[in-house]
């Protein structure tokens, strides 16, 4: 669809459009997780695992999850609206470290999400003012692959990773507060 | 819950919040500020605007205090407190854009100087987008709040909501737009805070205003959760 509509992006746009495109697939994917299980099964699941084990597994299953949509819309986008990575090592890097990132922060709305009994549009409203931080942590560091005169700085690689471990501990924190019902 | 009775039926520091604001109101316009270009008088603003940010950050961390303790003990009560900082903290950050938004229109896009920079380049400015979006992460905690309707739940959905959004908040406004070029004052570190940045005269007035913008807000605050109790009260 996008490709109908712009031909050969300029690098900032490509950009934009691919972490935005991220964002759209991780709340579709992600979403799911939570969303979809049955009341019984949440209640099978509460009788054989503890809190802190079910929402890590939910999580790492995310991840999984993530980086392969991440990598499988990488391929996408670089077969149908070229491909104006100059470093592609590093760009790859920071597409998996970004999709967990997302992915994280998801599944962990998911979870409040789906104890608010809600449909998707609360994760959204919920999720949005939350992410954008890191989304344009993404593309600022993202920019710098694409010139081969910037460099990347370790800081804020460093800075998303710290981001992503803190999401880790308040889900295995909050998570049990959550489930009791 | 006697600790929260205590300072909220007692009326010293609700008279000491009105005598620092009278005193920053009228220190803060009468009084003398350094001349520096491009700011001029307009510096006075800092006493408005700046304190109200910090007030914004008080009441938010008030609140995020409330909901640990709502989940550590279960009591209505806590959930209460924190939900009424919460919107009291909203609207300081409403105040806190007005004021910025008057500042900025005669230090950076004053339609009448063409030096200035356009609006549409001003809205791009982090800071502002940074604090649109704390506002955003607490007016998504109202969404969320009035989503359930089971009360229980609801404190505890919401309290697990709050903590984990003022967790996201640090990087979104301190850390994200300190990583980006921008016009606002406060790159290198905290702004006002730092002793180079603000001068001996201004100190005076400033930590003052702090301190009675917040004693305001706690006030409205402590008001609203006395309606909330006896509203609860009545319910039962």
């Amino acid at each position: 669809m996008l490709f109908l509509g712009i031909e050969e992006p300029e690098e900032k746009v490509w950009n934009g459009l691919f972490w935005v495109i991220q964002l759209f697939i991780c709340i579709n994917a992600v979403a799911k997780s939570f969303l979809q299980e049955s009341r019984g099964r949440m209640l099978y699941f509460y009788s054989i695992a503890s809190p802190a084990s079910f929402v890590l597994a939910k999580l790492l299953f995310n991840t999984l999850l993530m980086l392969v949509m991440s990598l499988l819309s990488l391929l996408l986008f670089t077969l149908f609206l070229g491909n104006p990575v100059v470093r592609t090592g590093p760009f790859i890097g920071l597409v998996l470290l970004g999709g967990w990132s997302l992915s994280l922060i998801f599944t962990f709305l998911a979870a409040i999400a789906a104890r608010a009994q809600q449909n998707a549009a609360i994760m959204a409203v919920l999720g949005f003012p939350l992410i954008v931080p890191q989304l344009i942590l993404l593309m600022k560091i993202s920019n710098a692959t694409f010139n081969p005169l910037l460099t990347i700085h370790a800081s804020n690689m460093l800075l998303l990773a710290a981001l992503d471990i803190m999401v880790i501990l308040l889900a295995v924190i909050l998570f049990p507060f959550l489930w009791k019902d | 819950m006697s600790k929260t009775k205590n300072y909220m039926y007692k009326s010293w520091w609700k008279i000491l919040g009105v005598v620092l604001l009278v005193y920053t109101f009228v220190a803060g316009l009468l009084g003398k500020v350094p001349n520096l270009p491009a700011l001029e008088e307009t510096v006075r603003n800092l006493y408005f605007h700046v304190c109200m940010w910090f007030a914004m950050m008080i009441l938010f961390t008030i609140s995020v205090i409330n909901g640990i303790k709502y989940l550590r003990t279960f009591d209505i009560r806590y959930d209460i407190i924190s939900r009424q900082y919460a919107t009291t903290g909203i609207v300081l950050g409403l105040l806190g854009y007005a004021t910025g938004a008057i500042w900025m229109s005669y230090t950076w896009a004053d339609p009448n100087n063409p030096a200035f920079q356009s609006f549409g380049a001003l809205a791009r400015e982090p800071k502002l987008i940074g604090t649109a979006i704390a506002l955003l992460i607490y007016f998504a905690y109202l969404v969320l709040r009035d989503s359930i309707a089971d009360m229980d739940k609801r404190a505890r959905i919401s309290a697990v909501y709050n903590i984990f959004a003022y967790a996201m908040l640090f990087p979104s406004i301190w850390i994200v737009p300190r990583l980006l070029p921008s016009l606002h004052p406060g790159q290198e570190g905290n702004p006002a805070m730092n002793f180079k940045d603000i001068d001996a005269s201004m100190r005076i007035v400033f930590y003052p205003a702090v301190i009675g913008w917040t004693l305001l807000a706690v006030w409205i605050t402590t008001i609203k959760i006395r309606i909330g109790l006896l509203k609860e009260k009545k319910w039962q």
